[in-house]
């Protein structure tokens, strides 16, 4: 049997998650480096739809792999179904998107198979006939090249953004879909899972928003905020933060950038007072322009400025605002 | 829960650029404060008691040592630096053959730890004990049947999910507003049952990490970042110039 790559594709509700596209990139980048096949999968209840989505870009096959206990989600069926699945067709090296969902059941299935996931990647390397995965560590400040110590299959996640979706390979011709039925038996599921649901009416999507004044916990107080407004407001801007603020409630959630917020990609960020932690920077990395305002110079956040200031933002910002003012004045 | 180099720490490689060098200062891993405190409200609610475990060398005491203080009841810390090394399977195998022989219903985690980020331990140790599991958990109610938990999701969605007991969930920040250690507290955690586990004790439950870290590394800038300099009136200025000419806002 070649040896296989296995893209684990995430569906929601029967929709396929866009993100997953950038997990086949991956697979057709890390296929053509080493000469393995690259396959897909897609997981859930009549998806065969989504599995014919997904085989109209370059691989070689695309599995529907199909149960109706797979609907709604749960990581005991995920992970029973996978399990089932990989022994069956033992890719080399399965590769999944860094999300919610998937952060939810793939250490579980790895563990079941006795395998480990090296988990949030932005990128590999082959070195000679190894390939080594590059993850961020302590918050962005360090990267890891980690290899696997053990035998296939070898599971992977990447990270938000690590590749491009857009830039995924059309094939010849589509793939050939195939569906795996699978057995799950009665007592495996153990969570009842209900419908999913949008908190509080969103009253604002920063995702419209082209220019995005962001605070972190350099505001230090929520009455400082007014300052991070003023600007924003200078600008023709929205106000938004980073987890921390929104836990503590100074802004409403929907302010929210980063894994669990939303993600933008605007012409202007400016980020005051955030130190560019992981979770945050998946959320607005794609910005067109960043400028980031931090007292710590090896503030994570410099990695991915355009512009950068180190200084405090309480000095910075006041003489920032009259600036704009003024140069909005004169046109 | 973890303690882990303190977020402002500067880091610094060692020699063989493997790992950092530990002379840095440490703190709790944040989401695990908040698993704490979910833990500790929990109690408030419905009675019970609260155990808190840790692996690290001696000086991981102090992440037992300030839960006990904030209400925990018992600690259990495997103690040995070469615990730093393990991965999360090894992790969680370790702590799976030292709580042996308890009776928990609940076991929290953070969602993920700041220093190594995976997200795994948690869902790992749930795999081994053969528990239910749900991550990144927003609320936590008693039910008839067990527990209903509040998953986040994505992009603002949620999703109550109703499970048995025992389980095993990763609990996420925001969850609950993070309280000080009395000095009562302070005072009281002294007294409280504090369990060593040396690594002789669970060597057995690891077998060697499933994975390496090969080099670690500052990350290579792909940015060119252009710092802007001088005093405040001036760098506004430069600031304005730049939104102006590059980004095109003003």
């Amino acid at each position: 049997m070649p040896d296989t790559i296995l893209v684990v594709a995430e569906q929601r509700e029967g929709k396929l998650n866009r993100v997953s596209w950038e997990t086949v990139t991956a697979g057709q980048a890390l296929a053509s480096q080493t000469g393995w096949t690259l396959e897909a999968a897609v997981v859930g209840s009549g998806i065969s739809g989504i599995a014919s989505e997904v085989a109209s870009r370059k691989a070689a096959k695309v599995y529907a792999v199909e149960s109706p206990k797979l609907e709604p989600y749960t990581p005991d069926a995920f992970a029973f179904a996978l399990k089932q699945f990989i022994e069956s067709k033992q890719p080399k090296l399965v590769l999944m998107p860094h999300t919610y969902q998937v952060r939810d059941f793939v250490p579980k299935l790895a563990t079941a198979m006795g395998r480990t996931v090296i988990s949030d990647c932005v990128g590999y390397k082959k070195e000679g006939d190894k390939l080594v995965f590059t993850r961020q560590m302590f918050q962005g400040k360090l990267a890891a090249d980690v290899s696997f110590g053990c035998e296939p299959p070898w599971f992977v996640t990447f990270q938000n953004g690590a590749f491009r979706g857009d830039k995924v390979e059309t094939g010849a011709a589509a793939a050939r879909v195939e569906t795996v039925n699978v057995e799950i038996g009665d007592g495996v599921i153990r969570n009842r899972p209900q419908e999913v649901f949008k908190e509080a009416k969103q009253a604002v999507d920063l995702t419209q928003a082209e220019i995005i004044v962001s605070v972190g916990r350099g505001i230090k107080e929520q009455k400082n905020i007014e300052l991070a407004r003023q600007l924003a407001e200078a600008l023709g801007g929205e106000i938004a933060a980073s987890r921390p603020i929104c836990d503590s409630g100074w802004l409403p959630m929907d302010r929210q950038i980063g894994s669990s917020g939303q993600t933008v990609a605007p012409k202007l960020y400016l980020a005051l007072g955030i130190s560019g932690a992981i979770q945050h920077i998946v959320g607005m990395k794609g910005a067109r322009t960043i400028i980031a305002v931090n007292k710590d110079s090896e503030a994570p956040i410099f990695e991915i400025a355009d512009y950068a200031v180190v200084g405090n933002l309480f000095d910075i910002v006041p003489p920032l605002i009259e600036e704009v003012r003024k140069a909005k004045a004169t046109g | 829960m973890k303690q882990v180099p303190q977020k402002d720490a500067p880091l610094k490689l060692n020699e063989t650029a493997n790992w950092i060098r530990e002379d840095v200062s440490y703190e709790v891993n944040e989401p695990d404060a908040y698993a704490l405190e979910e833990a500790l409200r929990q109690k408030e609610k419905h009675g019970g008691e609260v155990a808190v475990i840790t692996s690290g060398p001696a000086r991981a005491q102090q992440v037992l040592r300030e839960a006990l203080a904030k209400g925990a009841d018992r600690a259990i810390h495997l103690e040995d630096s070469a615990f730093v090394g393990l991965d999360a399977l090894s992790t969680a195998r370790v702590f799976a053959a030292a709580i042996k022989g308890e009776q928990f219903d609940l076991i929290f985690t953070g969602l993920q730890s700041d220093d190594f980020g995976f997200a795994q331990t948690g869902v790992i140790l749930a795999e081994l004990l053969g528990w239910p599991h749900a991550t990144i958990i927003m609320q936590i109610e008693k039910t008839e049947t067990g527990i209903r938990v509040k998953r986040e999701l994505e992009a603002g969605y949620f999703q109550y999910v109703d499970m048995p007991l025992p389980a095993v969930l990763t609990i996420q920040s925001g969850i609950n507003k993070l309280r000080y250690a009395t000095l009562i507290g302070i005072k009281q955690a002294k007294n409280k049952p504090l369990r060593k586990v040396a690594l002789a004790e669970v060597q057995p439950a690891i077998s060697g990490n499933l994975q390496k870290i090969e080099r670690l590394y500052v990350p290579q800038k792909t940015k060119n970042t252009e710092f802007l300099e001088g005093s405040a009136g001036e760098v506004a200025k430069k600031l304005v110039d730049k939104l102006r000419n590059e980004a095109r806002v003003i």
